[in-house]
């Protein structure tokens, strides 16, 4: 592919940065090509040293694929990189860290059984005469570095002790434990609450004062308006351009992501709300670890409504949709739908009597990647007539033509049509078949999860307008997404969670995200707040 | 308006998939791994001084009958293949049909050993009625081997209990139970019991005549209508549909509505019940007497090679257990020929190594495929 | 009473092969490689230690120690089969390891026709000596292994590591650890010691080496090293009571109380007691994370 191609590779601008700025870092013409896939073609990015340099795009722009090369995971295909103003090949994470550049990973890695000063040194622990490692040192060293900082974090903590906001921390600590000066951040917020997002802005500008230099991959407008100075486009794997951001507004940046303009709320009319659906009374679900993860917990659905439930992952959203759904059992209390008692039912049950589920994790719940789509489409009621005939025998007809029906009526791309494997598919396509199945059974509930996670804008569009369709359409719908902008896009109920209970209830029109915000945090607000914290650049 | 290229129903892709499963790449890959397995095998042979060139006429008098050295036909060395062929095929079965829901069954032999000892039991008590007494004797075993399947799957659903180690330990059970019961026998001494009555026996008059009066009998009919049997539960039921749907993806069947453990236990114990047959039809097919084992057979064990080159299909099982039958029934041959008969376990060893390369080949390129997908695609970053 | 006690360095006889296979499987798996092998392992190990024994048996002393070393080189090679499938090729770990059991069998007694025309061994005159009480050394050899892999595991630096690649062998990586390196380390690790456990076997339990010697040894430490729960002192518990299992079923005509029984229940006892404890105790959470599973460079 365009490994080969000498493109006109963009010279080092280090010596003519203004004054006193030199470049830390320069990526020029970076090309990487996977089986099949051109990732980065012909990347172009100059961070200056001591900036905060936001690089933008949407998923599968390359971001990650890019900083994965500076970071040594990867090697570049074409281009060279520059630190300092001096050429260098990064081969693997080691040498990357000898140059002063860390990573802070989307997806921590963090081993989850030992504790935070274990993770810092796995791999440069400090050495007693002996040999052994000398942990009392490193712990030490740890708890220095985190009061620098402004960390707070315990290093005697174990991982799956401590909270995301905490771990991440962790990942922080461990790449300024390694004496790193570029410091790259993936993704940073995704895991976050508000005040935790909040939090990270503080330590972000912190690190910038004590003279390090900071890459931030995301996609959240907000954030760049917040702590960026200068922020990089790609789209498709190609560089874009890069803008002030303090002369940029959120939409002119949306457009330059996705190459069009984008609307930022879905159109959506007044709810009809209906009788009540799902009624949930003090219900509590085990976690884990024995300990309760839902506790006493109770909410409504009623029907043409969309009920969201918003919160940080891990307070206890996934127990409950799992004890909705029959997936875990309950320890105490009531799920009622349509009047009837389904605490104990089984999945099966529940699903026949209209209880439908869009679940997280589209490819561990959701899907048989290996079988076709007409196949998974089925999933459900194969045993039912007339896809088996009473005596158990599939019928391959009718099963072929339900997942041609649902291919026209959801717009879903399938290169085979109903045989095509579901595999190959693209994941907004994978998420269409799961919606597109659930709603073909027309459950009287449908409750979705994470609905939108790793899709591009385009699908993400559709799904929306698809749940305001079956929302107007008489459908009680439950959502639970760490997405703020989605819950308060589509929902007209809000009700945040946090640590396994119902914090608060407000309505989606005069919700205000701070207030939000604070009840996933656990604090309950009436009012705003007097001085409340006005969102920049909307 | 998506473009749909061409409506399928899945009736013509099996027409597709049998096809491409010849040509395509797992058929392929199967030959070639046997292939290598020969080559060493010959190496080996050849390494410690002896004639491999003894081990392949070995092969083709089984085969076919043909005495390369003497020049004469006969017919009793197909039909004693063939005989050799009927538990490594069912065994074969019984390690593949649970492969499908995503259980790796290695407890065969002790499942083979339930059948086996059941089906002696029925012989020496059950009613002497020609065409009934032996139908029992083969529901009796498959019974018994189903149950000692069943549990596993059960356990693994429920408990979680790792079915490679809880199938070894219920084969060492099942072995020395065989023992202890079979020896309680009257009449019986420590390795046989007295003669079954004639209306036990698995004989059938026509084979018996095309083959030259070899062993095999009516154990060839059982062994094919499993196969049919294998083929049409997974390919064409809705019970195979919540089987492959639970070993491709056990959350997300679990997710539809699937009853998991059912799952599991239906499918080990129709596992157990394709080796308990294998049980009975080597008791009472090629033995006119109880036997008080002193060994495990090894048909168990032989069946995962069977299976895993077989690639868990019912058409690609009877061919592999056809090709290990082989394998073994040239045993004597060899050995006559001064070829150490453990070639065969070795070159079985072999096969089963290579084989599990191929996962391993199948696990990269479909990982590199869906990244490169994902990448295209857009939404995987990085 | 008595009669238990006395028959405490026959027990240790039979506990200590069980945990030295299981400490070399625990180390394998807390890598992230599980070795199903452990049973074709100790195999080969048994056959080349009663083999070279009975070969220098004799003519050289502590042809002992030499077929024990042996058996450790055999171990080790067969285990760089596994390794090199499990881990430069992602194999499926568990029909790899099916493989070598397979393979054992057959191997085995193929080496005996060629050398001894039989499918046995020779017998040789006299195994390992016992030492004071009765009490071989192969259970000072287990005890020291206990001691030495615990040390390693938790307090040297390269036991930090090998833990972490089967924890998270992505963030292993990211931190600069070479997980390849360490899994191939881990696995030869096991194959040496299941080796060794299979020389004990044959050296301290009997005088030829048959395709019967191992007999489910092999499994049943894989058992222990679930039940103990990859931890040191959870396997050593573990093998303690599975090989205690064992030694009760060829020892119980010593016991008075005990003789109604056929010997077929001994027989049985310590397999039903594995399998119950699996049951009981199924320790899924404790799996180290990554057990079992392809580790791929990029993948997360």
């Amino acid at each position: 592919m365009s490994g080969n191609e000498k493109a006109a590779v963009p010279q080092s601008n280090a010596k003519q940065g203004s004054g006193s700025e030199r470049y830390a870092i320069e990526m020029l013409g970076i090309t990487k090509v996977f089986p099949g896939v051109v990732a980065n073609d012909g990347v172009t990015l100059r961070v200056k040293e001591n900036e905060i340099h936001a690089i933008l795009g949407e998923n599968g722009a390359g971001k990650s694929t890019l900083m994965s090369i500076l970071f040594g995971l990867y090697e570049p295909d074409g281009g060279k990189i520059l630190v300092k103003g001096k050429e260098v090949k990064i081969h693997d994470p080691n040498e990357a860290t000898a140059l002063g550049i860390g990573m802070v990973h989307q997806h921590f890695k963090l081993v989850h059984n030992y504790t935070v000063t274990e993770n810092i040194i796995l791999g440069m622990e400090p050495r007693t005469r002996a040999g052994n490692v000398d942990i009392a040192s490193a712990c030490k060293r740890v708890g220095e570095l985190s009061e620098r900082y402004g960390l707070s974090v315990d290093p005697k903590a174990i991982i799956d002790n401590i909270t995301v906001g905490m771990q991440q921390r962790v990942e922080i600590l461990k790449i300024l434990y390694r004496n790193a000066d570029i410091l790259i951040f993936d993704e940073p917020t995704a895991v976050l609450t508000p005040q935790e997002i909040d939090e990270l802005m503080q330590i972000l500008k912190l690190l910038k004062a004590e003279g390090k230099t900071i890459i931030l991959i995301t996609h959240k407008l907000k954030e760049i308006k917040e702590v960026a100075e200068r922020c990089t486009v790609l789209r498709r794997g190609k560089y874009i351009s890069t803008f002030d951001v303090a002369t940029t507004n959120e939409q002119q940046m949306a457009e330059m992501m996705v190459g069009r303009a984008v609307k930022f709320k879905v159109d959506k009319g007044p709810a009809k709300i209906g009788p009540v659906v799902l009624n949930v009374e003090n219900l509590t679900v085990m976690g884990a670890k024995g300990v309760p993860a839902v506790k006493n917990l109770s909410l409504e659905v009623h029907a043409g409504e969309v009920l969201g439930v918003a919160g940080v992952d891990g307070n206890g959203q996934s127990e409950l949709i799992q004890g909705l759904t029959g997936l875990l059992p309950v320890q105490s209390g009531k799920i009622v739908l349509n009047g009837e008692d389904i605490t104990h039912a089984s999945i099966k049950e529940r699903i026949l009597k209209g209880m439908g589920h869009v679940p997280e994790d589209r490819q561990k719940h959701g899907l048989v990647l290996p079988f076709r789509l007409d196949e998974n489409v089925v999933l459900k009621d194969f045993d039912r007539q007339p896809y088996s005939s009473r005596a158990g025998i599939l019928n391959f007809g009718p099963i072929a033509e339900r997942g041609k029906k649902l291919i026209e009526q959801f717009d879903i791309r399938a290169g085979e049509g109903p045989a095509t494997i579901v595999k190959t598919m693209s994941g907004g396509n994978q998420q269409k078949v799961i919606i597109a199945r659930e709603i073909d059974l027309s459950p009287k509930l449908l409750i979705v999860a994470q609905p939108t996670r790793g899709l591009d804008v385009g699908a993400i569009e559709y799904i929306h307008k698809r749940i305001i369709q079956e929302r107007d359409k008489g459908r009680a719908i439950l959502l639970v997404s760490f997405e703020l902008d989605e819950i308060m896009s589509l929902c007209d109920r809000i009700a945040a969670i946090s640590k396994g209970e119902i914090v608060g209830v407000v309505n989606g029109e005069d919700a205000e995200e701070y207030q939000i915000g604070a009840m996933m945090a656990g604090v309950k607000l009436d009012k705003k707040p007097a001085a409340a914290k006005i969102q920049g650049g909307a | 308006m998506p473009e749909l290229k061409k409506e399928e129903t899945k009736a013509e892709t099996i027409k597709k998939s049998a096809l491409s499963a010849f040509a395509g790449s797992d058929g392929a890959i199967s030959i070639l791994v046997v292939v290598l397995g020969f080559v060493c095998g010959t190496v080996l042979i050849w390494a410690v001084g002896r004639d491999p060139g003894n081990m392949y006429a070995s092969l083709l008098q089984t085969l076919t009958g043909y005495d390369v050295l003497r020049g004469t036909w006969n017919a009793r060395y197909i039909g004693e293949w063939l005989t050799a062929s009927l538990p490594l095929v069912l065994c074969g079965l019984a390690m593949g049909f649970p492969a499908r829901t995503g259980l790796f069954n290695i407890g065969a032999e002790g499942q083979y050993i339930m059948g086996m000892t059941v089906a002696q039991f029925v012989a020496l008590y059950g009613p002497k009625v020609p065409g009934l007494h032996w139908l029992l004797a083969l529901l009796a075993g498959a019974l018994a081997g189903a149950i000692w399947g069943g549990v596993v799957g059960w356990l693994k659903g429920k408990y979680q209990v790792s079915e490679v180690v809880a199938t070894i330990m219920l084969n060492y059970v099942a072995y020395y139970l065989s023992r202890f019961f079979t020896m309680l026998i009257p009449e019986a001494n420590t390795y046989k019991t007295q003669n079954f009555p004639k209306t036990a026996l698995l004989t059938d008059p026509f084979l018996d005549r095309i083959t030259n009066d070899s062993r095999l009998g009516i154990g060839l009919w059982v062994m094919l209508i499993c196969c049919v049997i294998y083929w049409f539960i997974i390919e064409r039921t809705k019970l195979g549909f919540q089987l492959r749907a639970t070993g491709f993806n056990r959350e997300a069947a679990r997710c539809s509505g699937i009853k998991v453990t059912r799952s599991l236990t239906i499918s080990m114990a129709i596992a157990g019940a394709f080796a308990g047959l294998a049980g009975v039809v080597v008791a009472l097919g090629s033995f006119n007497y109880g036997r008080v084992i002193s060994s495990q057979d090894g048909y168990g064990f032989n069946g995962i090679a069977v299976a895993l080159v077989g690639n868990s299909t019912a058409g690609g099982t009877l061919a592999a257990g056809l090709l290990f039958g082989m394998l073994a029934s040239a045993q004597p041959l060899m050995q006559s020929r001064n070829i150490p008969k453990e070639i065969t376990m070795i070159i079985s060893g072999l096969v089963v190594v290579f084989i599990s390369l191929r996962a391993g080949f199948r696990m990269i390129i479909e990982w590199r495929e869906r990244r490169a997908a994902q990448q295209k695609r857009g939404e995987r970053d990085d | 009473m008595i009669n238990i006690i006395g028959m405490l360095p026959s027990i240790l006889m039979i506990v200590a092969p069980i945990m030295i296979a299981a400490i070399g499987g625990m180390f394998s798996e807390r890598s992230g490689v599980t070795n199903i092998g452990l049973e074709g392992l100790m195999g080969f190990g048994a056959w080349a230690a009663a083999t070279t024994h009975v070969l220098l048996e004799g003519r050289i002393a502590g042809s002992v120690w030499i077929g024990l070393l042996m058996a450790v080189a055999i171990g080790m090679l067969v285990s760089l089969v596994h390794a090199y499938a499990s881990i430069s090729l992602n194999a499926d770990q568990t029909v790899s390891g099916t493989g070598i059991n397979l393979l054992a069998t057959g191997a085995t007694v193929f080496l005996d026709q060629i050398i001894f025309k039989q499918d046995r061994t020779e017998p040789f005159k006299m195994g390992m000596m016992p030492g004071p009480g009765g009490i071989y050394p192969t259970a000072y050899i287990a005890l020291a292994l206990l001691f030495i892999t615990w040390f390693v595991l938790y307090k040297r630096p390269i036991g930090l590591r090998i833990r972490a690649c089967g924890e998270h062998p992505a963030a292993a990586a990211s931190a600069g650890v070479d997980v390849r390196k360490l899994r191939y380390l881990a696995v030869l690790v096991s194959g040496a010691l299941a080796g060794l456990a299979g020389g004990c076997i044959v050296l301290t339990e009997t005088i030829q080496y048959t395709n019967m010697t191992i007999n489910g040894s092999g499994f049943i430490a894989l058992a222990a090293v679930s039940f103990g729960r990859w931890t040191p002192k959870g396997v050593s518990g573990a093998s303690l009571l599975f090989g205690t299992a064992m030694a009760l079923s060829i020892y119980m005509v010593n016991i008075e109380g005990l003789r109604f029984l056929p010997p077929e229940f001994f027989n049985i006892l310590p397999y039903i007691i594995t399998l119950v404890t699996l049951i009981i105790f199924s320790g899924k959470d404790y799996t180290p994370r990554a057990d079992g599973l392809p580790y791929e460079k990029g993948g997360s």
